[in-house]
């Protein structure tokens, strides 16, 4: 963490003495040595801290459930030789050109300003070479992004930074951001380090200043009013373009029903663990809830409506392997979004940047000060030497080839399961390792029937 | 659905607009027509019946006029040309506009020019809360009186009010310039009473003029930011 204008001494990260056990020292686990330190640093600074990723906290995931291969009473695929498809086309609800993806995993919305030119540079050749989608941010379209995304989703969020009718027509899709899960019901944040002469210029703000965006949307208030925007987006762009709604979870199943009252051809559902570029850590770690506790309750939505597999929805918040993508999708997901994982494969805490992370205060594995602007991997940055340490093309062949590991890891899994696309893999696949995650997946514990929470089940 | 054809196709383009009467034609077709109208034309939109997004994303220079009262969004992200609604305006009344000109000779309800880039929005009765909220550098002229919350979080941009203005004024402001004749109920965060110099007295009188009004810019107080929440500090916990 730091805070502009407060000056906060650089401390080395606290060496833990190497015999705690033996010398009879107990550590609280009510008081352990990070909630020490947070309450340190802000009896030192008097601000809160602010830092980018999304929750670190655990909570229940994907790696509580697991899949339940094929046997006596399913066939399996063969593994390379019988097809699993892994296409999916989004928003043909009532766009009439709709986005068709050659694999369900997308890349989430991270602007220009958060990240370099080059790391957005990358994610649009990495996207693209793997033939998904890749999406702004707040701080509008970059020529750059535009020209290496061959499918580009223009984020229309409330600070309207950049937003302009030349580039909603040239935008493949158009995602109307009511929030995200790292903080549903906050706004954004980029601080002065990051606001440079071209990021000022692109969002009309003075150089140097702390951003702080609206949260609301300024025009709009509710799913009534929602309705009449996109109707507005929708003859702008001659329905020709797919409108997403995407939601920080809190309130998916609500949320996603009013989506779809709204018009939405795409509902993107973002959980807890997905990240942020600065956001005050109390608001990353304590509001909203879990990916894995979402996803049923909006998919609840979608299906009383009859509109499941209609109006497609996409998952974002901690995906990191095809497991979490199958899993994702088993429970009703049509496609997810990458943000934190897509970085990290252009080289976000990389371990060749050690001695740097060291001299942050940080270390590889643990960087989160996205918000200050000094990355040593040049992707949350706008340092001009910084950036110039990212390649993207290299960084892009490195994204494109963890995307197709995690689309062959989600196909090796649906095989597993005799399902010849993943669109057909189906919460019946599944089973839970906890309680919680049983009660919150609504697939049973593992070898019961017992799912708590769901009537009849036992 | 009815098809509209483009003026140089109707015989009415020889001595006139194109008429496009909403009573019996659906907005979309209004809106498909305009998209593809060529610079010079003018259109004249009879009966809209208060129905929204009228007019939106026009991109060539044309003249629109619109008889009678608009809903929502009307001209919104307005590029090029005039819009004029003889009527009332709903709410987000030429939101993001880029440049050209919108003007409403009624009241115009909140969000009037909300997050507007450019060009010049025209409103000769009052409009509702948060006129020019989040404006990027779009310049307004209120006849009348402006609700509360008003050119929040403004960014650039000029914003005149020859009435009164309500509560709350230009809260969170960053570079905008507001111009207000009247009262005002009360300044938002960061936003304070500046000196009337003579280049804002010059401006002043060429967005007036530009409005077609006759206000004397001597009469008018300006506001901007005081720019001290331009940075997080733990002094300013308490002005939010």
């Amino acid at each position: 963490m730091t805070i502009t204008s407060i000056p906060v001494p650089a401390q080395a990260p606290a060496a833990a003495p190497a015999n705690i056990a033996e010398l009879g020292l107990r550590e609280s686990a009510t008081f352990d040595r990070a909630t020490i330190a947070d309450i340190q640093r802000a009896a030192a600074t008097g601000v809160y801290d602010i830092r980018g990723w999304g929750a670190k906290r655990k909570v229940p995931h994907f790696d509580d459930l697991l899949f339940l291969g094929a046997s006596m009473s399913r066939y399996p695929l063969e593994g390379y030789r019988e097809k699993c498809d892994t296409d999916v086309v989004l928003g043909d609800r009532y766009a009439s050109r709709p986005l068709h993806l050659a694999t369900p995993v997308t890349i989430a919305g991270m602007s220009f300003g958060a990240l370099s030119a080059n790391a957005k540079e990358a994610l649009g050749r990495g996207a693209s070479e793997v033939g998904t989608s890749t999406t702004t941010g707040d701080g509008g379209m970059t020529p750059e992004e535009r020209g290496q995304s061959k499918h580009l989703v223009y984020q229309y969020l409330p600070s309207r930074y950049g937003m302009n009718p030349d580039d909603l027509r040239k935008a493949d899709a158009i995602e109307i951001v009511l929030g995200q899960g790292a903080k549903p019901g906050g706004g954004g944040m980029l601080l002065g380090q990051k606001i440079t002469e071209r990021v000022a210029g692109m969002r009309t703000l003075p150089v140097g200043i702390d951003q702080r965006s609206a949260s609301r949307h300024p025009d709009w208030t509710g799913p009534d009013d929602l309705e009449i925007k996109i109707g507005e987006l929708r003859e702008i762009t001659d329905w020709k373009t797919p409108i997403y709604v995407k939601i920080g979870a809190s309130r998916p199943y609500y949320d996603t029903a009013l989506a779809v009252k709204s018009g939405a051809d795409v509902v993107v559902l973002d959980g807890m663990q997905g990240g942020t570029a600065a956001t005050q850590q109390v608001f990353i770690e304590n509001v909203g809830i879990p990916t894995l506790a979402a996803i049923p309750q909006a998919v609840q939505a979608l299906q009383e409506l009859g509109m499941h597999r209609k109006v497609q929805l996409i998952v974002s918040g901690g995906i990191r392997t095809g497991a979490d993508v199958a899993k994702a999708m088993a429970l009703g997901a049509d496609a997810v979004a990458i943000g934190t994982a897509a970085l990290i494969a252009l080289g976000d805490n990389d371990p060749r940047y050690a001695a740097e992370y060291s001299a942050l205060g940080s270390a590889a594995g643990f960087y989160d000060d996205f918000q200050d602007g000094r990355d040593p991997a040049g992707i949350t940055t706008q340092d001009p030497e910084l950036s110039s340490r990212l390649d993207p093309v290299a960084a892009g062949r490195r994204l494109a080839n963890y995307l197709r590991v995690l689309t062959m890891e989600a196909q090796t899994i649906a095989r597993a399961c005799g399902k010849s696309h993943l669109h057909n893999l189906e919460p019946e696949d599944l089973v839970a390792l906890t309680i919680e995650a049983s009660a919150m997946a609504r697939v049973p514990l593992a070898g019961t029937s017992w799912i708590p929470g769901v009537r009849g089940s036992f | 659905m009815v098809t509209l054809t483009a003026p140089e196709a109707t015989a009415r383009a020889l001595d006139g607009p194109t008429v496009v009467d909403l009573a019996g034609a659906p907005v979309r077709d209004l809106n498909q027509a305009l998209h593809q109208a060529a610079d010079g034309q003018s259109w004249t939109i009879t009966n809209p019946g208060g129905k929204h997004s009228l007019a939106v994303g026009i991109n060539s220079d044309v003249s629109v006029t619109i008889e009678g009262h608009a809903g929502y969004y009307a001209a919104g992200m307005h590029q090029k040309g005039t819009v004029k609604i003889t009527g009332n305006a709903g709410v987000g009344l030429a939101e993001n506009i880029m440049s050209g000109t919108v003007h409403v000779e009624g009241d115009a309800s909140q969000s009037a020019a909300a997050t507007g880039h450019g060009g010049l929005v025209v409103i000769d009765g009052n409009a509702g809360a948060r006129c020019g909220i989040s404006m990027k550098g779009v310049d307004i002229v209120v006849g009348g009186n402006i609700g509360h919350m008003s050119a929040f979080m403004a960014q650039a941009g000029r914003l005149v009010v020859c009435g009164d203005a309500g509560d709350a004024l230009g809260d969170s402001i960053y570079e905008a310039r507001i111009y207000v004749k009247g009262s005002v109920a009360s300044l938002g965060a960061d936003c304070i009473e500046k000196p009337l110099k003579a280049e804002h007295l010059a401006e002043l009188a060429d967005l007036l003029a530009a409005a077609g009004r006759t206000d004397n810019p001597a009469d008018f107080k300006r506001y901007g930011s005081a720019r001290n929440l331009y940075h997080f500090h733990v002094d300013n916990s308490t002005a939010y």
